[in-house]
């Protein structure tokens, strides 16, 4: 009866956050569409600029191009929900085809960062909340602050000079040898494609290291501070028991909450870390669009960013609703 | 007398200080005399970097003074266009100082005014305020600014880009960032707000313009100190990022963002300095003002202690 009831939350609460999601989606592609018909010309990216005026005038009234903005905009959003943003100026093509061929490498830097930060900063994070006194958690801590400081475009340089420049040991630009891995093109299956992703991602990890190192702290500090730590260490639990078992546990949750709201930083993060390396990407195409005002290109980008921030957030929402054991008891009991 | 004892105990303070802070004391001293530099820049400098008529391109990429090639002219060495390395440098950190400072002074305006309404009258107005902060931060305010340059850029031109540069970075960083003041403001209000004085004051028959003016914002300034001093490192940050990314100052007028990213292309040709050296300055920079708000948060906010 009670489990009944607290399924029918849990898909209200569901309902509620996808309509939510919905809505916000429809703002992006009406600021999208407000975008390009204020700095775009949708004729010429279709026909070029060598059609005369008189034929130009013509070609407006067939393709309706000529029609009241309300009409314009309802095409727009019907012709997004077939995939259709337009067409790229610079590479003759739809424009999502293009967005989506960069991103796989994109996914890829973003996976190999999150899977350093999270290696590092849980380890470094959980020691410094158990140990505040010792050496180590200070200088970390020291050196956090140190990282928080330097801008992530001039740790991707830095990393280059040393490990490109002098020592010779890994390569500075590009994705190297990729592997076509379906519609996926993938730089994880070569030695070469491996190689090239190890300085951006410790680049792109090296941002949010500082930042994750003191939310998994403060969780920890939190946790361990209550009284469900001190009876498990009173019924003789082993230390590392009660840090990872029980205390890190719950301390997931503001990591789950947190860590997802930097879903845009990690964007622009993305964009710097792939302009250094020149990683092909989808900032690095973002930039070249913005360079050569291919306006339908520079929308697409921001509905699919759009779209990866609340696919996110909603996601976040659904996983806390998971990992917080009190709501879901809320129904139980 | 008395103004020798004076001068002793402050002597005795400046010195226990630096006893006590020896960290702090370094970054205060260290971005006391870069912002003093960059200040006195068009009195320091040798060359007026901005002045394209004085540049000769044949002085283009010369080494710094203590490396094989250089010309005894340039401490530093010059960039690709030819322009005086340490000149460039010290306009550039001005531009930067300049840049996010009048940034956070906008932040400061907009967040501060929302906060101290908010905390003050709270109720629907407060949800609004607090509901439109939180829905800003989520947005991330670096890829905000990226979005709306990027624009400017794509729809005008890099042409009108250049010509705006300044007003256009400390508009987008100013309006970016208010919600970490209007946070700040409306928890502080909230707590002042509270006390005997203000009701004192309101007994008083005191208006509500002139509580919140005259009683509760000076009370408050501390923490927003704090919050300044993190946010004017943060918008030194963004400028540099929206520059490297040719979405900020123009090569004709570079920052320390436009000084790095032009001797980024010429890095494996040798000419390392244009990039390493402001890049340098650039971190001394933020980390002393880092430091230094670490320092003031200690200091001004009793509950959040070095744990």
């Amino acid at each position: 009866m009670t489990s009944i009831k607290a399924f029918a939350t849990g898909v209200a609460f569901l309902g509620r956050r996808l309509a939510q999601a919905l809505l916000v989606m429809l703002a992006v592609l009406v600021i999208a569409f407000a975008v390009r018909s204020s700095l775009g010309d949708s004729l010429r990216e279709i026909v070029g600029e060598a059609v005369p005026e008189a034929e130009r005038e013509q070609l407006r009234h067939e393709l309706g191009l000529d029609a009241r903005w309300p009409v314009q905009l309802a095409r727009y959003i019907g012709g997004a929900l077939h995939g259709d943003l337009g067409t790229s100026t610079i590479y003759k093509r739809p424009t999502l085809q293009v967005v989506l061929a960069k991103f796989p490498a994109s996914f890829e830097l973003v996976l190999g960062a999150s899977l350093l930060v999270l290696l590092l900063s849980v380890p470094a994070g959980i020691y410094c909340a158990v140990r505040p006194r010792a050496l180590g958690a200070r200088l970390i801590l020291g050196l956090s602050v140190l990282g928080i400081s330097i801008p992530v475009f001039l740790t991707g340089i830095f990393l280059i000079t040393i490990f490109s420049v002098w020592l010779g040991w890994l390569p500075a630009f590009g994705r190297g040898e990729t592997v076509r891995v379906g519609y996926w093109e993938t730089g994880l299956l070569t030695l070469s494609g491996l190689r090239h992703l190890i300085l951006p991602a410790l680049t792109l990890s090296s941002i949010m290291l500082p930042l994750f190192i003191r939310l998994v702290r403060g969780a920890m500090l939190d946790e361990l501070g209550h009284d469900y730590v001190r009876t498990a260490r009173a019924k003789g639990a082993a230390p590392l028991r009660v840090w990872l078992g029980h205390a890190l546990r719950n301390a997931l949750l503001p990591l789950v909450a947190v860590g997802g709201l930097q879903v845009g930083t990690l964007v622009a993060y993305t964009l710097l870390t792939e302009t250094v390396y020149q990683w092909p990407g989808m900032g690095f195409l973002f930039l070249e669009a913005v360079t050569r005002a291919d306006i339908p290109l520079i929308t697409t980008y921001l509905v699919f960013v759009g779209l990866l921030f609340v696919i996110t957030n909603t996601l976040v929402d659904v996983l806390s609703l998971m990992l917080d054991p009190r709501i879901s008891l809320e129904g139980t009991r | 007398m008395s103004e020798a004892a004076s001068r002793t105990a402050r002597g005795g303070a400046l010195r226990a200080f630096i006893a006590e802070r020896p960290g702090a004391a370094l970054a205060a001293l260290l971005f006391g005399l870069i912002a003093i530099a960059a200040l006195l820049a068009p009195l320091i400098a040798l060359t007026n970097p901005f002045d394209l008529a004085s540049l000769d391109v044949l002085d283009a990429e010369l080494p710094p003074r203590w490396v094989q090639g250089s010309d005894p002219r340039f401490l530093l060495g010059t960039d690709a266009q030819g322009r005086d390395l340490l000149s460039a440098i010290l306009y550039g950190t001005r531009i930067s100082l300049i840049v996010g400072v009048l940034a956070v002074a906008i932040q400061a305006a907009i967040g501060v005014s929302l906060g101290l309404l908010a905390g003050y009258f709270g109720g629907r107005l407060d949800s609004v305020v607090s509901r439109a902060a939180d829905i800003q931060l989520s947005l991330s305010t670096l890829m905000m600014a990226i979005i709306a340059l990027a624009l400017f850029r794509a729809g005008l031109g890099g042409e009108s880009l250049s010509r705006y540069a300044v007003p256009l970075l400390v508009v987008v960083i100013g309006f970016a960032e208010w919600p970490y003041f209007a946070r700040t403001a409306r928890a502080a209000t909230q707590v002042e707000a509270a006390k005997d004085y203000v009701r004192a004051a309101r007994a008083l028959g005191a208006s509500d313009a002139g509580i919140v003016g005259r009683h509760i914002l000076p009370n408050i300034l501390s923490p927003l100190i704090v919050v300044a001093t993190t946010q004017i490192a943060g918008a030194i940050m963004a400028e540099a990022a929206l520059s490297f990314l040719g979405l900020g100052m123009p090569v004709t007028k570079p920052s320390l963002g436009t000084l790095i990213r032009s001797g980024y292309d010429l890095m494996f040709a040798g000419a390392w300095w244009i990039t390493v050296i402001p890049g340098l300055v650039l971190i001394g920079l933020l980390v002393s003002v880092n430091v230094l708000g670490d320092a003031l948060r200690d200091a001004l906010d009793p509950r959040l202690g070095p744990d």
